[in-house]
């Protein structure tokens, strides 16, 4: 069976929910093969993980040329990869860095990618949701090694227990692909909830919120579901709630269990980010908001009202 | 410091919108066509560039001939000139070709600066920028919510998932923004009056020496095989409150064995 790269998302060793996804998608085209890009020691960090989901081996680009600099080494490393293994095809998050590499290695290795994608068949045919989750495409790559982005939340993780063999990878970098160089990281999270693109259920509030103080409400349900917290782009434009939380067209696009809607009208720029959650609930005391249309389930009412109360009786199912 | 950017018109996101059935293409007839969201960002942070360091703006827009109303609107905000580049061999080009199409173009241009939007309210692949810095060797400084120039050296805040990174370059570069990067004037009166003035130059295939069997649906590099509308979600229950109603939410999720 054919080797498919997949490029591992991680910080600091600790694999994100993604990359389980990501080698879950892999087997149905081939062997999965894991490329870790990170500092030194993280691949062996992550063998455990890579290797329950069914990687089959690890190449690890340990070196600070790939971490130190956008995007661009990590493509020219892959490239040199898909020579050497002539993978089946290559597998990423579709996050802003992986489409990024995507794009770039399409480009140098004369060949289509697919991004946002919800499910892989074993022909490779592709299915992307698109325009704001109104339409199912499928699609293929024709031409060259298929490089597909994988939606996260789209795919469900399902371990195959491997026991991978670790392969260092000899990074070279060119002086080309070191022009955009990454001076900082800087961490804005400010709690120790879930992170919002991987969460389960995700609790997120509008302009009806009416204030940041009262973001308070939302994070006492959130915390209650054991949630993440997402925003509007009015309630972030107010001020509200801080920006990287915005959910929708030009913020995150969530695919949990249970996404709540409080005090959030349903504007299809909003849709666009939460439209494929399992389950969607919404509060708001207008009965006529839009987002009662995708709603399983909806009350009628004021969220000052009805958000503590919810809160109190899950609180109180916990014992 | 002179600077292109990159604009592509889009069907309206706040209207519906949908596949042609014929060719699988964007229908491009069934709603208002519009500037690409994110692409007005763009062209504010250009105009700012200018009026804090001098030099040109140019909009390039790949795109039919229809596109020259979304050139107009670019223009009539502020910028110099544009440059359009249409041919019917373009027609349904992917990303892989669009970046070449697009990479030829700026062959033509003088620049310092390429300003895009980080994605497009239609494909959004999101990768345009990055493939044209690939193809173009220069620096890639995309998903800015924050640009600052001094003299020749960029930075950019990039946003992340928990933060931002700093990124650091020199010209020339592609940067790509986010909505939280400005605020986008609207065009004046005068600026509406003016850009029906304004050059627009444009460019077939031929004039950028692109081979028409490179590009455009018959030589895309992946393919669209069908489509159809997301089925409706079933309708759902909706309760007013009656002072019970945060009750009867988490009744809902216990059936739902979420709680
Ligand atoms: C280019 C572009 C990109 C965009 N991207 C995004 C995006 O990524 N994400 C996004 O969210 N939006 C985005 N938008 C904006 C979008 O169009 C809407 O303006 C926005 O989603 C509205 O946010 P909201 O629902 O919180 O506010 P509103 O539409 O003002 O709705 C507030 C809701 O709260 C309800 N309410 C008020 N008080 C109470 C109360 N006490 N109890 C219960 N309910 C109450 C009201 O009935 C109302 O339905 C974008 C727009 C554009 C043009
Ligand atoms: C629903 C849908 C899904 C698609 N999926 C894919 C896919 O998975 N793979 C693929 O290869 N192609 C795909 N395409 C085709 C792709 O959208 C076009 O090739 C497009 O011209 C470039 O990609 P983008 O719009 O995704 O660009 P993005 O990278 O999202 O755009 C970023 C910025 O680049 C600039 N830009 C983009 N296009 C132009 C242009 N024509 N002229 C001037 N500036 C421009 C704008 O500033 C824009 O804000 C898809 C198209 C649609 C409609």
């Amino acid at each position: 069976m054919a080797e498919v790269l997949v490029v591992v998302e991680h910080s600091g060793g600790a694999a994100k929910k993604i990359t389980s996804e990501l080698l879950t998608a892999a087997r149905a085209l081939g062997e999965p093969s894991a490329v870790v890009f990170g500092a030194a020691g993280d691949a062996d960090k992550l063998k455990d993980t890579l290797g329950e989901y069914g990687a089959q081996k690890i190449y690890a680009a340990e070196s600070a040329d790939v971490t130190d600099y956008l995007v661009a080494p990590r493509a020219e490393v892959l490239a040199g990869l898909v020579k050497q293994a002539s993978p089946a095809a290559v597998l990423l998050a579709s996050t802003t860095d992986g489409k990024e590499i995507a794009g770039r290695l399409a480009v140098k290795i004369e060949s289509g990618f697919l991004t946002g994608v919800t499910e892989l068949a074993a022909d490779g045919t592709a299915t992307q949701v698109v325009f704001a989750g109104a339409v199912i495409v499928k699609s293929k790559v024709t031409k060259g090694t298929p490089i597909l982005t994988i939606a996260t939340n789209a795919v469900t993780a399902e371990p195959a227990a491997a026991t991978p063999s670790v392969e260092a990878v000899e990074v070279s970098v060119s002086d080309a692909a070191k022009k955009a160089k990454v001076a900082d990281r800087v961490s804005e999270k400010k709690s120790s909830r879930p992170e919002l693109t991987e969460a389960s259920i995700v609790v997120s509030g509008g302009r009806g919120v009416g204030s940041a103080e009262n973001f308070a409400l939302i994070e006492g349900l959130a915390d209650s579901l054991g949630a993440a917290v997402g925003a509007s782009r009015a309630a972030v434009d107010s001020d509200f709630y801080p920006h990287q939380f915005q959910v929708g067209q030009t913020g995150k696009t969530v695919s949990p269990n249970l996404y709540v809607a409080v005090g959030i009208s349903g504007a299809i720029q909003h849709r666009a980010g939460m439209q494929t959650s399992k389950t969607i609930v919404a509060i708001n005391k207008d009965e006529e908001a839009p987002i009662f249309e995708l709603a399983d389930f909806g009350v009628v009412g004021d969220l000052f009202k009805v958000v503590p109360q919810a809160t109190e009786a899950i609180n109180a199912r916990k014992g | 410091m002179n600077i292109v950017v990159l604009v592509k018109q889009v069907p309206d996101s706040g209207l519906e919108r949908n596949l042609r059935q014929d060719d699988k293409t964007v229908d491009r007839d069934a709603g208002n066509l519009v500037i690409g969201e994110l692409d007005e960002y763009a062209i504010e942070e250009a105009l700012k560039l200018k009026e804090a360091h001098g030099g040109e703006v140019t909009v390039l827009t790949v795109g039919p001939e229809k596109a020259t109303e979304t050139i107009r609107k670019a223009l009539s905000m502020g910028p110099d000139k544009a440059v359009h580049v249409s041919d019917p061999a373009i027609h349904g080009s992917d990303t892989v070709a669009t970046s070449a199409i697009i990479a030829a173009a700026l062959g033509k241009l003088e620049y310092d600066l390429v300003i895009a939007g980080a994605e497009s309210t239609d494909g959004q692949t999101g990768a345009l920028p990055a493939m044209l810095s690939e193809r173009l060797g220069i620096a890639q400084l995309t998903g800015a919510r924050k640009l600052t120039v001094d003299g020749d050296k960029l930075t950019i805040e990039r946003q992340t998932d928990d933060g931002y990174e700093v990124i650091e370059a020199t010209t020339p570069a592609i940067v790509s923004v986010w909505d939280t990067i400005n605020e986008p004037r609207y065009p004046s009166f005068k600026g509406i009056m003016q850009a029906k003035k304004k050059p627009v130059e444009t460019y077939s295939l031929s004039d950028l020496g692109v081979s028409a069997d490179q590009v455009g649906l018959d030589s895309a590099w992946s393919e669209v095989l069908e489509f159809s509308g997301r089925p409706p979600k079933g309708a759902g229950v909706k309760v007013p409150d009656e002072g019970d109603g945060g009750s009867k939410l988490v009744e809902f999720l216990a059936t739902q064995k979420i709680v």
